[in-house]
């Protein structure tokens, strides 16, 4: 963490400027203050409220009564948890992988400027302004027994393999998943194209001197460079995976039968469905400490970029 | 530059393919419930009406979720925008101690799971009297947005040339009076590049809605849409249609300043 270590900046401020800012005006006080104290009351506060209301059990009514580690104890037999703890590494995994394998591709593809190259930036962008809300009504449409996915293999002569894809619990979570994957693409493919940018092509000119063919060229020349992008698209991706949460709510509520739950479904049920704000908030603090060590590696490699 | 005919017919029907799920809704939403019901959802369309969406605004209510919406959209994006603004001033600009540390407290708050935050803000905002109020939730999605505006708005503002600073100081501007007619008239590319973003954000949520709302008139657009699916379970051109509202305001954002949009992506990124 040596980029967040304190380090002085700015010190080319001649004296003259540097002793008449060394006092920080009380309105600048009350610039900062005043939003810091919003995202304390808002973020931080509840957050620690979340730690301790997992320590008790408690249905919202009369007063929290603590049970110690009983909710994490109870967590670790709960096959719905555990199925959602499964289903979460398998989105993680499935989500993240197509979408960074989708994005960078046609990042790949789209780079370089071209006759029709906007246009079809612009139509791998378009779903990602669409709420995964939204995103997962337009496929739930999709998936409809009769409709266009089921159309579509019939017409290529897979008809056997239609079914209700959302109702089969086989094959409800990867349905989903292929929904969430497409709204995320774009993004992806935006973070790649702007570290393709951002690349030495006198590297690339030179290993195919050497007589590197392209494939050599973009794994051991062009990868390398991308280093600072796959580590920001690798932490956002497993966060997204754990929040996780409008798209499935949108196409399956969690079933059939929770094969398609998260843990934030799951966490969303147990606390606000069936109030049972202890358990629910062990799930909540359950989804954070996964995500921990994620939103430490993207902090640090914001620091460094920023040079803070 | 020139690419060869092969790249085109690869892409052309890849986009097609990609575009397919917006335009088969599209077809969805513009037939009559008959249709659907006697030839399936697969068909194409045998005639064309806008029943769909009359019925998805008037008696699915869609229409005051796009009011509810847009208030808590333009309000949530004005006041984050502010409060990031005045933020970033006095840490970028100031010698606050820790300020490094406060910065990246900040931002860490915007990539905290919201899960965890859930439950603690229904009970906050019914402790304080403002559960099922739009302004419960604008002013939680302004907390918990503030720090990720704060800190792109932090890297653009300690990037601003010291000249600039150094002659208002000279002219006996105070802090307040430079925030206002030096800082904010040059941060206007990256404000415009944040407010772009954040719209869809505040626009598209769904989870803090379902939080601290409970009265159906007072849902914003996504979550009367997942209503609205309860409600006419088998109907899917209003399904459709009501989809079609939610996402045609994000969709006009998105191509009215793509740019922004596209750079506002990245300036979180460290790129």
């Amino acid at each position: 963490m040596t980029a967040v270590q304190d380090a002085p900046v700015r010190a080319a401020v001649p004296p003259r400027q540097r002793r008449r800012r060394r006092g920080v005006p009380p309105l600048v006080w009350a610039f900062l203050l005043l939003p810091l104290a919003v995202e304390l009351f808002w973020v931080f506060w509840p957050a620690m409220n979340s730690f301790s209301l997992s320590f008790t059990s408690w249905n919202g009514v009369g007063a929290a009564r603590p049970v110690g580690f009983e909710n994490y104890q109870r967590l670790f037999t709960d096959p719905i948890f555990l199925t959602a703890l499964g289903n979460n590494v398998i989105w993680a995994i499935g989500f993240g992988g197509l979408s960074v394998a989708g994005g960078l591709a046609l990042a790949v593809a789209l780079n370089r400027p071209g006759r029709g190259v906007g246009l079809y930036r612009s139509a791998i962008y378009l779903p990602m302004v669409i709420s995964l809300a939204v995103t997962g009504l337009f496929w739930r449409v999709m998936y409809q027994p009769g409709g266009p996915i089921d159309v579509g293999l019939g017409a290529i002569g897979l008809g056997e393999l239609q079914q209700q894809w959302l109702a089969n619990p086989d094959t409800a979570l990867y349905a989903v998943l292929i929904a969430a994957v497409w709204r995320q693409v774009g993004y992806i493919m935006v973070l790649y194209l702007a570290g393709l940018k951002g690349r030495d092509p006198s590297l690339e000119e030179a290993a195919a001197v050497d007589g590197a063919n392209a494939w050599q060229r973009f794994w051991k020349v062009v990868m390398p460079q991308l280093r600072g992008v796959n580590t920001v698209v690798f932490a956002v991706t497993v966060i997204d995976s754990l929040r996780t949460f409008d798209i499935v709510w949108a196409m399956t509520r969690g079933g059939p039968y929770n094969t398609t739950q998260l843990l934030s479904t799951y966490m969303y049920q147990q606390g606000f469905t069936l109030v049972n704000l202890g358990y629910g908030s062990a799930i909540a603090v359950v989804i954070f400490l996964l995500a921990l060590a994620f939103i430490i590696t993207y902090l640090v490699r914001q620091a460094r970029a920023e040079e803070l | 530059m020139r690419r060869s005919p092969l790249f085109h017919a690869v892409m052309i029907p890849f986009t097609l393919l990609w575009l397919a799920p917006i335009v088969f809704v599209v077809l969805v939403a513009l037939r009559e419930f008959d249709d659907i019901a006697a030839r399936g959802l697969g068909a194409f369309p045998a005639s064309l009406t806008l029943e769909g969406f009359a019925t998805a605004l008037a008696g699915g209510k869609l229409a005051t979720a796009l009011v509810n919406s847009a208030v808590v959209t333009v309000c949530t994006v004005v006041a984050s925008l502010a409060l990031a603004a005045i933020a970033a001033y006095a840490l970028s600009r100031y010698r606050i101690p820790a300020r490094r540390t406060i910065l990246l407290v900040m931002l860490a708050g915007n990539l905290l799971p919201a899960q965890i935050l859930l439950i603690p803000v229904s009970r906050i905002a019914q402790g304080i009297g403002i559960y099922d109020t739009l302004f419960a939730l604008v002013v939680v999605q302004v907390g918990f947005g503030l720090g990720f505006y704060t800190f792109v708005l932090h890297g653009f503002m300690r990037a601003l040339p010291s000249e600039v600073f150094e002659a208002a100081l000279l002219d006996g501007s105070g802090p307040g009076r430079t925030f206002f007619s030096i800082v904010l008239p040059l941060c206007r590319p990256a404000l415009a590049a944040l407010a772009a973003l954040a719209t869809t954000w505040v626009y598209n949520d769904l989870i803090w809605a379902m939080t601290v709302l409970q009265t159906d008139t007072k849902f914003p657009i996504t979550a009367a849409l997942l209503n609205l699916q309860g409600g006419y379970s088998n109907s899917w051109n209003v399904i459709a249609a009501g989809s079609l509202v939610a996402a045609v305001p994000t969709a006009i954002v998105f191509f009215v300043f793509q740019r922004h949009f596209v750079s506002g992506l990245l300036v979180g990124t460290g790129k």
